[in-house]
């Protein structure tokens, strides 16, 4: 016997005993669980981060968002333009220093493609009180199939540090019923770009 | 020649005149980084408790960055490098190899670290421990953390030339012991992790001067390779140091050589991976890279934590009953040295390190589970159990140890001494809890004002967030308090201790 400061003299690659043993393949056996963990969600889960991935230009995420925001508005807030988009329409939300934009308002049970990115640094979106949050990094365009199920007035927090102004930084998500009537000026089933057409 | 020698007359080992000094600067340099950053986290924690809400929010962000920068690189790495040197020429009868390289690799790191301090502390590098780009600070910040990775790239490497040296002019017989394996492994992986650091903070330096661009999520990618690489070093600097403090304290012995050191192969070979916990809910990067990244491909790394965390205990109760404590199943531990702070601080490090640190740290390691917890305060609480509560107060136990072996003076203050590890303990667990559970409410990290005074839009955490961010703010001030009983007890030791006799020239 020997402790961890002496030189094991001669062979020291000798055979395992009794309860090591046993604790090393209880260990590994576990590790095989949470190694089958991951990949078992992606098949039967509901909250995955994969998302659809794409570079993107800040400029041009800013452009895509400016006419976003210019084909369904409906109204500001704080200087902070609200946009009612149509269900199962792409929605975008541009974190800059030091705000979120726009503030949205979306429909319960309705399906969108949320595409998130940053026209400066890194930004955090935090879904509060949810608890919600993804990475927001300039240049890339993180698009996450949504859908919202609950009503209720929600807050994006920044998350990821972005300069003095970081704790300043908060957005607004609106969540209305089915039932209630899309707000005054909202325009629906417009599609969006066009580059289609 | 043997002059340079001198023999320990606890450990019998013929420790050289240059590895004593070259501890000593280090270990000292370590203490100051934690001095600073321990002032910091005093100032932060009085902010984050909104009740008192201390400081502005330039000096916040800013302190945030000294706090990080000082624990995480400069602190902890100083004691890394004390720490080789100590695994490599006193363990193994040797002397230093280079000796005047090594003194060179010192001031290089001091220079770096001074240069670091003073841009943080000028504001001229409000970016925080991750410096993420496209957040830019002045070019001297990174050439500062550049001189500074350099020098300790080039203690490594006179780490392994002082193995050859030893292995050469048969300083020992046998193999390497435990505990050098285990610092062999630390400095492996500090190899793998600068040179991640060379490959982001030279395009990002060059960046800073108007040479280039970096893109901002290939920075995340490779500078975690460095962020998350470095704590990897502290988890094998750390079990290394475990399996030390056990032999130090009670003899504990190796149960089986061959497991010890599989399990620190399995860090060398899978924890790199472990950078990818970082970058879950990134934009950038495919489901399964990031599933099998996480997962250090089949959680082998975490394998080698679980197999430490039973080896480590297991070694102290067979040493314990060797000594004579054979009553029952318990007498052993009811018996052990718990006045003794090497052995209390090794105990509380393994038991926060494993069940607090590893077991936040594998959950919110999983892709899904990370939605609920990235940037929120349950990421800060996980790495204050690991890296402070496991590492720190680790590399605190052993301070107790290095004082009379290696500086030659009698601990001052020992009474505080025997309880500041159940202070710092006790203090570093409420915190680290508390922290978890504020995230679990969503209350970000690394945020100035929880109750956005001034923000456009009002949001009020659930009140139970009032009281776990009170828990956090006493167990922080616990724990402050523990770690400064450790600065005073080790500055007046070294500077103003009673020498301890009985020295045997060899």
């Amino acid at each position: 016997m020997h402790t961890g400061i002496q030189s094991p003299q001669g062979v020291w690659w000798k055979p395992v005993r009794g309860g090591e043993k046993l604790w090393v393949g209880i260990a590994f056996a576990w590790c095989l669980v949470l190694f089958a963990m991951m990949p078992l969600w992606h098949l039967r889960g509901g909250q995955n981060p994969s998302g659809i991935r794409s570079k993107v230009d800040p400029q041009a995420f800013m452009a895509r968002t400016q006419e976003f925001i210019r084909t369904y508005q409906v109204g500001t807030e704080n200087g902070i333009p609200v946009v009612e988009p149509p269900p199962g329409s792409d929605i975008y939300l541009m974190g800059m220093m030091w705000s979120w934009q726009p503030v949205l308002r979306l429909r319960k049970g309705a399906q969108y493609t949320l595409h998130l990115s940053s026209f400066d640094v890194n930004h955090g979106f935090s879904l509060l009180p949810f608890n919600i949050n993804f990475q927001v990094v300039p240049g890339y365009d993180y698009g996450l199939r949504i859908t919202p199920t609950e009503a209720g007035d929600f807050r994006i927090v920044c998350n990821e540090f972005c300069g003095i102004g970081h704790h300043l930084m908060i957005g607004r998500v609106i969540v209305v019923d089915e039932s209630e009537p899309a707000a005054a000026g909202a325009s629906s089933g417009a599609a969006i770009g066009g580059g289609n057409l | 020649m043997s002059a340079d020698f001198r023999t320990c007359p606890t450990t019998g080992l013929k420790v050289h005149a240059q590895a004593d000094r070259l501890i000593k600067a280090n270990a000292v340099v370590g203490v100051v980084a934690l001095l600073i950053g321990g002032i910091a986290a005093l100032l932060l924690l009085l902010t984050r408790w909104q009740v008192v809400h201390l400081l502005p929010a330039d000096w916040f962000y800013r302190l945030l960055t000294v706090h990080g920068m000082n624990m995480l690189i400069f602190f902890i790495l100083f004691f890394e490098m004390a720490i080789l040197y100590f695994a490599s020429a006193v363990l193994l009868n040797s002397r230093v190899a280079a000796p005047r390289l090594a003194w060179f690799s010192f001031w290089l790191m001091v220079a770096g670290a001074l240069v670091v301090e003073w841009t943080m502390f000028t504001g001229r590098a409000d970016v925080l421990f991750t410096s993420y780009v496209p957040l830019r600070a002045t070019p001297w910040f990174y050439l500062g953390v550049i001189l500074f990775a350099v020098g300790a790239l080039l203690v490594v490497a006179i780490f392994f030339a002082t193995l050859i040296v030893a292995k050469k002019e048969r300083t020992y017989t046998g193999s390497i012991p435990l505990v050098t394996f285990g610092a062999a492994t630390a400095a492996i992986i500090a190899v793998i992790t600068l040179g991640h650091g060379a490959a982001i903070y030279i395009p990002t330096f060059l960046w800073s001067l108007g040479i280039g661009n970096v893109d901002a999520q290939i920075y995340r990618l490779v500078w975690w390779g460095l962020g998350h690489s470095s704590q990897q070093i502290n988890v094998a600097a750390m079990v290394a140091v475990w399996y030390l403090l056990g032999a130090l304290t009670v003899g504990s012995v190796v149960i089986n050589e061959k497991i010890s050191r599989i399990a620190f192969t399995l860090y060398v070979l899978f924890i790199s991976m472990a950078a990818a916990h970082h970058l879950l809910v990134d934009p950038g990067l495919p489901p399964t890279w990031k599933v099998w990244n996480t997962s250090y491909a089949m959680y082998l790394a975490v394998l080698a934590s679980m197999i430490h965390g039973f080896t480590v205990p297991a070694g102290i109760e067979l040493g314990q009953r060797l000594r004579g404590y054979t009553k029952g199943l318990f007498e052993w531990l009811r018996r052990a040295p718990w006045g003794d702070p090497g052995f209390s601080a090794l105990i509380f490090s393994i038991i926060i390190f494993g069940f607090v640190g590893g077991i936040t740290g594998v959950t919110f390691g999983t892709e899904q589970i990370n939605i609920i917890a990235h940037n929120t305060l349950r990421v800060p609480g996980h790495f204050h159990a690991t890296v402070v509560a496991g590492t720190t107060l680790a590399f605190m136990g052993l301070t107790y140890y290095v004082i009379p072996l290696i500086f030659r003076k009698k601990v001052a203050f020992w009474p505080l001494a025997r309880i500041q590890p159940y202070l710092f303990a006790a203090g570093m667990l409420i915190f680290s809890v508390a922290m978890t559970f504020a995230g679990t409410f969503g209350v970000p990290r690394r945020h100035y004002d929880i109750s956005f005074a001034q923000a456009p839009f009002d949001f009020q955490f659930s009140p139970a967030v009032d009281l776990v961010m009170t828990a956090m703010a006493i167990g922080g001030l616990l724990a402050i308090t523990g770690g400064a009983i450790y600065i005073a007890i080790t500055v007046w030791s070294v500077f103003f201790g009673k020498p301890l006799e009985a020295e045997v020239k060899a």
